[in-house]
């Protein structure tokens, strides 16, 4: 089979990879561009540890054929951190202990920046919802919720010059 | 398997013809998942979503047309669709995660044709009607025509959804949806309720009334209908929707609920959403829809 050139943007950098017709973008994401921040975990859609932002929507990867992506542009965990300084969500994460053995980290940290993309002050109940694809076996939830909702918090200050404080749930 | 992306419709039914083992798709929410379980490979892949006609959502003085390609998080976002149709854009925020949201389209959810598919009922009682392009030119057929059964359509060979269209809603009418599933979130519905009504100084002149998941296709449910129209919103004409509904199942049995089980949500189900209905077509709406939603 001939394999498909494909042109995009990840992570603010221009990519070239190429890639089989039924490959999926989690397989081209890991295998062919090297990014194994995004995870496989059910490969159906169910669990959201393979998300990414495709042109700003956040998206299973292992759902997207990779020849879709051709003049998108995404943005996957690797892209979080600015310039050697963790993405406040990813702080949080650390901080609150949000994550056991990691493997769904890195898709609830994108489905969670898609959230306060779109809504920057959410509510718990508002979190809990934008996360509901994202499935952990380990936490039982409550510690990535706080984590969330300080990170907004966080955000919020920063946003604000700190002359306000910004409240949790 | 190849890939194959058309721009236009005409190149779409062109690869169609010349390729009869190919299956197109949008959001490929259910196509993937499908393959993986080993359903058998298409010869190729078409992808929809290169298409603008299949990608736009408009609105004119009469009506909306809604590509049938379209993301379902454009839908839902849409302040203006909302307030004309908020049951059907309801049905439409209830298809799994806000990671499908991004990829799934009406068009999707009514040609994989599941039974439970959450849009399909408020499509139909919205009278909604599907554009089908085919190499001899397009037809449009109600919504309520294309599902035959569980993974079946009568579109036939190489033919495809292009959009859907929707006409404005008369004065005083309100539509709502309401489904029942085991857990709040990312599940299937066991029961889904679909009704549209039209009142004039608080009498039905119209109402539609369709469920889901209960049968093997969504059905309409005439005899709940006939029971409103001409009628107050009232107690009584409320127990004979829920009398009707559940007669109108044909439910399974599956690990989601019985068939007794659903037979009685549907009934609970189809009065709550006529209830809502009516509260949205006087405007006077009280706001407890949204939180029995989600149960």
């Amino acid at each position: 089979m001939t394999r498909t050139h494909i042109t995009c943007t990840i992570n603010g950098d221009e990519v070239e990879f190429l890639c089989d017709q039924d490959e999926t973008l989690l397989d081209a994401l890991r295998d062919e561009v090297g990014l194994t921040g995004v995870k496989e975990g059910c490969g159906t859609g169910d669990c959201g540890a393979c998300s990414v932002l495709l042109d700003g929507r956040v998206t299973c990867a292992c759902l997207v054929f990779a020849p879709e992506v051709d003049g998108t542009t995404m943005v996957t965990v690797e892209g979080l951190a600015e310039a050697g300084q963790l993405h406040p969500l990813q702080q949080c994460f650390l901080e609150g202990a949000a994550l056991q053995c990691g493997v769904c980290t890195p898709g609830f940290l994108v489905a969670a920046k898609a959230l306060l993309d779109r809504n920057p002050d959410p509510t718990e109940t508002e979190v809990r919802y934008a996360l509901a694809g994202n499935l952990c076996r380990c936490t039982g939830y409550d510690k990535i919720i706080r984590a969330v909702l300080d990170a907004a918090a966080d955000m919020q200050t920063a946003t604000n010059g700190g002359s306000t404080a910004a409240t949790t749930a | 398997m190849d890939y194959l992306s058309p721009v236009s419709v005409e190149e779409a039914t062109t690869m169609l013809s010349q390729t009869p083992d190919a299956r197109v798709f949008a959001g490929a929410t259910d196509v993937i998942p499908q393959l993986r379980a080993g359903r058998p490979e298409p010869q190729a892949l078409v992808d929809l979503k290169g298409i603008e006609r299949l990608m736009a959502l408009s609105q004119s003085d009469g009506s909306w047309t809604i590509g049938a390609a379209v993301p379902t998080v454009r839908l839902t976002e849409s302040a203006e669709l909302r307030a004309e149709f908020p049951g059907l854009v309801e049905a439409v925020g209830l298809i799994g995660s806000d990671q499908i949201q991004s990829r799934c389209s009406l068009g999707g959810n009514l040609c994989n044709a599941s039974p439970a598919a959450d849009s399909v009922p408020a499509m139909i009682v919205n009278g909604m009607r599907a554009v089908v392009a085919s190499g001899s030119g397009t037809r449009t057929v109600p919504v309520a025509d294309i599902v035959t059964g569980p993974g079946s359509t009568s579109l036939a060979q190489g033919e495809f959804v292009v959009e859907f269209e929707l006409d404005r809603p008369p004065a005083n009418t309100g539509d709502a949806y309401l489904r029942m599933t085991p857990r709040t979130e990312m599940d299937i519905a066991i029961v889904g309720a679909s009704a549209r009504l039209t009142l004039d100084d608080g009498v039905c002149t119209a109402a539609t009334i369709a469920l889901g998941a209960v049968a093997p296709t969504a059905v309409r449910v005439p005899d709940a209908e006939a029971a409103l129209v001409g009628r107050p919103i009232d107690d009584e004409a409320l127990a004979a929707v829920a009398a009707a509904a559940s007669e109108a199942c044909n439910p399974i049995d599956d690990k989601r609920g019985t068939i007794a089980y659903r037979r009685q949500v549907a009934g609970v189900l189809a009065r709550r959403a006529v209830a809502t209905a009516a509260e949205r077509a006087s405007g006077r709406e009280t706001g407890e829809h949204r939180d029995g939603a989600s149960q």
